[in-house]
């Protein structure tokens, strides 16, 4: 069914800390092996060791400059499906294999209806959705919903793969529907941002902005003086004095 | 955006069997004999259902396209696929009553005619709904493929008149003209007015990054090209639109107008001016996807 249903109260999602995340591409990495075993058809590539390898991904990280001068900086760009409230590639689907699911809030694909049209891919405007390959079916970010509710894993690995291996914690799991829950105190705290507003789309999934730089003319650390022991005073100036006159 | 043929073709010969099957609804042809019924019925009936059949061999699963005929309550798409079926087995059972010399009643022949335009507009719906391609999510976007159904449907009416042998009198050669001239005054006005709209966002919207000031695209994220600059990043036609429009307008508008002003009887020219008619609207339609520009292109550092 692609109408959409009534907003959940429930609404899980990422938080991405654009001021932590260094790009290792470990996320992108864990999301393809985790989703080519899981949910649906394996996440294939085409020409994979040949000259042009290409392939269907969830979850990709792009890198950008912003600013110029002392205030500008590198900003690594983890991007993947936003599991929007109002999901343009849910409506469109012709087949009802897109849908939003009313208890969470999860967008997926229903791989067994998808005819593989690309109009979902289309109409997204993250570039989210990826038309796999070798299946001809439309993939996307589960928010691995084979892991999130799974409980034969040990409970600290029931969070998408791609949180669970970000080594600098600047990925977030949780309910942002919920205002006390910590993601959504995180996304206050941080003025935590929607991609595309304009776009209408009512992202789940919120960005916090790297934070400020510290003012420019705060006395920069001295590495030098810090690297410098001590000068010695009383007995110890003594013994250092007279050890230089020796040689 | 990627041009895929089988879109082209079907955007383009449905558009023109639906525009046809219009007129003949409200009986600008009339069909005199079995025959003709037969021949006229077989034609418009095969360029709708070759065009839709067509649409989809760009799937992934064509054998599931049934399945598209299911959201008709949220999906454009839907909605045409649903259209098109019930028009095609409308005038399927039009023709049949006309073969069998019976009449359609008035109010028939009314709705027919409503659901015929309803599923040419649910076509440019498709594409029309679409925010993320600022230069489809134009008001004007739906006019272009009304009026071209209306008049290419008007051109094969007369071509299919003077191939019957019947006549053609002044007043609709004219109409063919002017509906021909308006349907392409109204693509012009389409690609100066949706041909220039941007999108409102920007790579600092795109990012959330605009509060440090200028963004710009350091590393992508792959090597290679990937499936969405495959299909949302088509730049080819960009380079080469100007003369691509031309073509497209003198094949598709001018030569039929010529045609029709100066041998507006004659059906070997007729026949030729629907051709070319044709081969004018697959450059506009190869156009109108390979030319939009999509929104993710923004995060590649593509501007608005």
């Amino acid at each position: 069914m692609t109408m959409l249903p009534e907003a959940s109260a429930i609404k899980l999602g990422l938080v991405i800390d654009l001021d932590i995340c260094v790009g290792c591409q470990a996320c992108v990495v864990n999301c393809k092996e985790w989703n080519t075993a899981g949910y649906g058809a394996p996440l294939a590539d085409t020409d994979a060791y040949g000259e042009s390898p290409s392939g269907a991904w969830l979850n990709r990280v792009h890198a950008y400059e912003a600013g110029d001068g002392a205030g500008s900086r590198t900003v690594h760009f983890p991007k993947s499906c936003l599991h929007c409230e109002d999901a343009p590639c849910v409506t469109v689907c012709p087949t009802g294999a897109s849908f939003k699911r009313a208890e969470d809030g999860i967008v997926l694909v229903n791989e067994d209806w998808c005819i593989g049209c690309g109009l979902c891919a289309w109409s997204c405007p993250y570039g989210a959705r990826e038309l796999d390959p070798a299946e001809g079916v439309m993939k996307k970010c589960t928010l691995c919903v084979d892991r999130i509710y799974n409980d034969n894993l040990p409970e600290e690995d029931r969070e998408p793969a791609c949180v669970r291996t970000c080594p600098t914690n600047a990925r977030h799991f949780g309910d942002l529907g919920d205002p006390n829950s910590e993601v959504s105190q995180m996304v206050a705290a941080r003025d935590g941002i929607d991609l595309m507003p304009e776009q209408g789309t009512k992202p789940v999934n919120k960005y916090l902005p790297p934070r400020p730089r510290r003012a420019a003319d705060e006395a920069p650390v001295s590495l030098v003086a810090m690297a410098e022991a001590d000068t010695p005073t009383g007995f110890w100036k003594w013994v250092d004095s007279t050890l230089d006159r020796l040689g | 955006m990627r041009p895929a043929w089988s879109i082209i073709f079907f955007t383009t010969i449905s558009g023109l069997g639906l525009g046809l099957a219009g007129w003949i609804v409200l009986g600008l042809l009339p069909l005199m004999t079995p025959a003709s019924v037969m021949g006229v019925g077989i034609g418009t009936l095969a360029l709708i259902g070759v065009g839709l059949i067509s649409s989809t061999f760009h799937l992934g699963h064509p054998e599931r396209a049934w399945r598209a005929l299911s959201q008709w309550r949220s999906s454009w798409l839907s909605r045409e696929g649903v259209l098109a079926v019930i028009v095609m087995a409308g005038l399927a059972g039009w023709f049949a009553a006309a073969y069998s010399g019976g009449r359609v009643p008035f109010w028939g022949n009314l709705v027919l005619l409503v659901l015929i335009y309803v599923t040419v507009y649910a076509t440019s719906m498709i594409y029309a709904s679409l925010k993320t391609v600022a230069r489809w999510h134009h008001p004007l976007t739906p006019i272009c493929y009304l009026m071209f159904a209306a008049a290419g449907g008007l051109l094969t009416t007369l071509a299919l008149l003077a191939i019957l042998r019947l006549p053609i009198t002044a007043a609709l050669a004219q109409a063919a003209i002017v509906l021909m001239l308006s349907a392409w005054g109204v693509k012009l006005a389409w690609w100066r007015l949706a041909g220039m709209a941007k999108h409102a966002g920007s790579i600092e919207s795109a990012t959330g990054l605009g509060a440090l000031g200028m963004v710009r695209p350091l590393m992508p994220p792959h090597t290679e090209e990937n499936y969405l600059q495959h299909e949302m990043g088509f730049v080819v036609a960009r380079r080469h639109a100007d003369k691509l429009r031309m073509i497209a307008l003198l094949l598709g508008g001018g030569l039929p107008v010529l045609i029709l002003v100066l041998a507006p009887a004659s059906a070997g020219a007729l026949a030729v001016a629907v051709l070319a008619h044709v081969a004018g609207m697959f450059v506009e339609r190869w156009l109108f996807f390979a030319e939009a520009k999509h929104v993710v292109t923004l995060y590649y550092g593509e501007t608005a």
